[in-house]
């Protein structure tokens, strides 16, 4: 976890109906906290502590329980993401075809690592498993668009279009 | 229903969706109406059908006109020239289907298609995934129908063990015997499950059926459940293919509302449901038991075997669990009969297997064969060579968990023994094909940097050995290591092979046990020489101009980040080895090849 103070989080109404209609949803079902927690992840973007705690309060699963399941798998985090979520693909088609340097490039040009965010929140980075796009290879994304068969110079116009 | 006189088939797979093929779909159909054809020509979005590379494509049939590449700006000409006068827009014609005439060839005749075999995939790109009527028109839901009516559930298993049919996950245990444990299994309530957490990276084979061909898996798996005894059936999905989550949700609800899941199917005692469940980002929950694990909502971690999940499996209940392609050939041995699959393929491993291929190869896409078929072939027939004319070095199969065919073993017939006996595996079906420019330490590098990654860190031999094995990796490729560090490296591999918990572990060191035993030389170059033959390593590689070929352009010089490059216009130019920080650019950019590493 950051080691930075940071405020609670507390969730607008909005997100807070959502997420009891989701928990009234799942109540009672065999193996409930998974698909919960993709869901919940959904409306707010990620999994801080406090709604961590609305969900174990919400199906009866111990916080210890919760904790260990977000923190085990890549997919849940307890950190906010970006505007921008940007996943530079390191399967295997992909690595053996440059996406490394592909990663590189978009570090120096960010300034950010693996895992971290840009400070005005706009950008954030993920080094992600194979997204099966691998005739395209190499490729990265970004939110929902997909850039394909690329070089290392591509990398600077395609990121300053989400510059404004 | 209405007839349309052209069938355009679009492909809505992973990889043409990601290369634009929505745009085109859009495209097509508002230039369609433009031109009144709308009502004559039918717009269908299908799955995968192979040729990913050559993404987006398009057939069109009747005739089986075959575009590639195309663009929302190339839509307006194919409707203007193709729909409405009948002319091949042949620029956008895949080349390997032009005849010397006005006629193209049918896709069967191209090379890439002409030597597969479609058995898994027979459905895919053939017919629309979200359509069910399609599917039944392609003899869907008749083997269910013919399992249900006509024979008790051990004339079920019998014809699968006498198929010959083995798991298509990576292990290739006999799919008739696993049906048979978990039917005789003690217990009156039991599960069905599919594993589609297909994590091996560069493997793509199941996310194709899933896509292409849903139904195919909801058969396959209601016949499993009738065959076992199970009513309820999970299919455990990554969450990273919403494409496949959104078509199999369609499909199940599509087979509940024609009563093909639910209760009394075909109207008889049998009833069978079933669900998702979305994965989260964890190699390890494509391991069995840490599946069931993640099913059950908890950290995927695995558990002892025995027991085995066919005795307690999914909440301590027995439980069939098999591969989302082992399932895909169900409903053909059904349909055909064991005796029809167990003709093809080898002594020991029958049917076809699908392959992902990926790497330094022309064809990129989804391959089906026969077993029993050679790398050379899979390689060279049907993925049309390997680009720039570079020489092949090996083939990696059974990604993290597998290893290498190196290229004096290119005529080995592929099948899940061979691949064992060379130190390899079958895997899931990734083949990532490498050429002289991949270095193999660095692979092997790559490999357990997933790995050290993906361990669940349940238990120290993993945990713990897979990093130190990266460690050592990492020393070579940074030219620190020593002839020792080889011998360590080999020896700390074959503990954890031995003490490691799951297969997640034990399988961990194979990409470094077979490169080391195909390419033990290049790890000694790397330690000794203090070099990368294949120039990949950065630490070990140094750039120099030649002096015979520079023409002094100044080029190299100008494009150099670093300013580590110095001479005077039309002579000879150097490169300060302390401050180049080998990014290559220079060599990039040299116009006479005088710059080498």
């Amino acid at each position: 976890m950051s080691e930075k103070a940071t405020p609670a989080f507390v969730m607008t109404k909005e997100q807070e109906e959502k997420v009891q209609q989701v928990i009234a949803k799942y109540k009672g079902t065999d193996g409930a906290l998974i698909p919960v927690l993709h869901e919940v992840q959904e409306i707010i973007g990620y999994l801080p502590i406090e709604v961590q705690k609305v969900i174990s309060e919400g199906i009866d699963v111990p916080m210890s329980e919760i904790y260990g399941v977000v923190t085990f798998y890549t997919q849940f985090s307890i950190n906010p993401k970006g505007k921008y979520k940007i996943g530079v693909c390191l399967g295997t088609a992909c690595y053996v075809k440059g996406s490394g340097d592909i990663l590189e490039k978009i570090k120096q040009i960010l300034g950010i690592d693996v895992g971290e965010c840009t400070e005005d929140g706009k950008f954030s980075l993920e080094a992600t498993r194979c997204i099966g796009a691998c005739g395209l290879a190499p490729v990265f994304t970004v939110n929902d668009d997909v850039y394909g068969r690329l070089v290392v110079d591509d990398v600077e116009g395609i990121l300053a279009k989400y510059m404004d | 229903m209405e007839l349309a006189r052209a069938h355009v088939l679009v492909c809505g797979g992973t990889g043409c969706t990601s290369s634009g093929s929505e745009k085109i779909i859009n495209a097509l159909e508002s230039a369609l109406k433009e031109k009144n054809l709308e009502n004559e020509i039918k717009v269908v979005k299908t799955g995968c059908f192979g040729l990913c590379a050559l993404g987006p494509i398009m057939i069109v049939y009747p005739e089986g006109v075959f575009y590639s590449m195309v663009t929302p700006e190339d839509i307006p000409e194919i409707v203007e020239e193709y729909f409405l006068k009948g002319r091949v827009v042949k620029r956008l014609v895949y080349k390997e289907t032009l005849t010397e005439g006005d006629s193209v060839k049918s896709l069967n005749e191209v090379d890439f298609y002409k030597n597969q075999m479609r058995i898994a995939l027979r459905n895919c790109g053939v017919i629309n995934p979200e359509d069910i009527d399609e599917y039944i028109a392609y003899d869907g839901y008749k083997a269910l129908g013919k399992v249900l009516t006509e024979m008790k559930p051990q004339e079920v298993i019998d014809e699968i063990k006498k198929s010959g049919l083995r798991g298509r996950g990576g292990a290739g245990f006999s799919t008739g015997m696993k049906w048979q444990f978990t039917a005789d299994a003690p217990g009156d309530k039991k599960f069905v499950a599919c594993n589609a957490d297909e994590g091996d990276p560069g493997a793509f084979m199941d996310r194709s059926v899933l896509e292409g061909d849903p139904h195919s898996l909801i058969e396959a798996m209601a016949i499993a459940a009738y065959a076992v005894g199970a009513d309820r059936g999970f299919v455990y999905i990554r969450a990273e293919y919403p494409i496949a989550v959104k078509r199999l949700n369609i499909a199940i609800e599509q087979a509940r509302e024609y009563g093909l899941l639910g209760n009394n199917i075909f109207g008889t005692d049998f009833c069978f449901d079933m669900e998702l469940r979305l994965g989260a980002g964890a190699f390890v929950c494509g391991e069995e038991t840490a599946l069931m694990t993640s099913i059950e909502g908890h950290r995927g971690e695995p558990r002892p075997r025995p027991p085995f999940p066919a005795i307690k499996g999914l909440w301590q209940k027995p439980t069939l669990l098999n591969n989302v392609e082992t399932y895909a050939n169900i409903t053909a041995i059904i349909n055909k009969g064991a005796d029809w699959f167990n003709t093809i393929g080898t002594e020991k491993s029958k049917g076809t297997k699908v392959f992902a291929v990926g790497g330094k190869i022309n064809n990129t896409g989804l391959v089906e064969v026969p077993m029993g078929t050679t790398l050379r072939e899979v390689v060279y027939d049907i993925g049309g060579g390997i680009p720039n004319g570079k020489k092949f070095k090996a083939a990696q199969t059974g990604g993290p968990s597998g290893g290498c065919i190196p290229a004096h073993l290119i005529d080995t017939p592929i099948d899940y023994d061979n691949l064992t006996a060379i130190g390899s595996m079958m895997g899931s079906g990734g083949l990532i094909v490498m050429d002289e420019d991949t270095c193999m330490v660095d692979i092997a590098k790559f490999f357990l940097e997933f790995t050290v990654d993906e361990s669940c860190g349940k238990c120290t031999p993993c945990r713990v050995g897979t990093k130190r094995l990266l460690e050592i990796l990492t020393k070579i490729t940074e030219g620190k290591g020593t002839l020792e560090d080889i011998d360590k490296l080999e020896e700390l591999c074959y503990a954890i092979k031995d003490s490691a918990f799951c297969g997640l572990g034990q399988t961990a060191p194979n990409p470094i046990l077979s490169t080391l035993k195909y390419f033990r030389d290049e790890y000694i170059a790397h330690v000794v020489d203090k070099k990368c033959p294949a120039g990949v390593c950065k630490a070990l590689v140094s750039y120099k101009i030649d002096p015979e070929k520079c023409k002094g352009c100044s080029l190299c010089a100008r494009n150099c980040p670093v300013g580590a490059i110095s001479g005077k216009i039309k002579e000879p130019y150097v490169i300060d080895t302390d401050k180049c920080i080998k990014c290559g650019v220079c060599a990039s950019a040299c116009k006479f090849n005088a710059i080498s590493k």
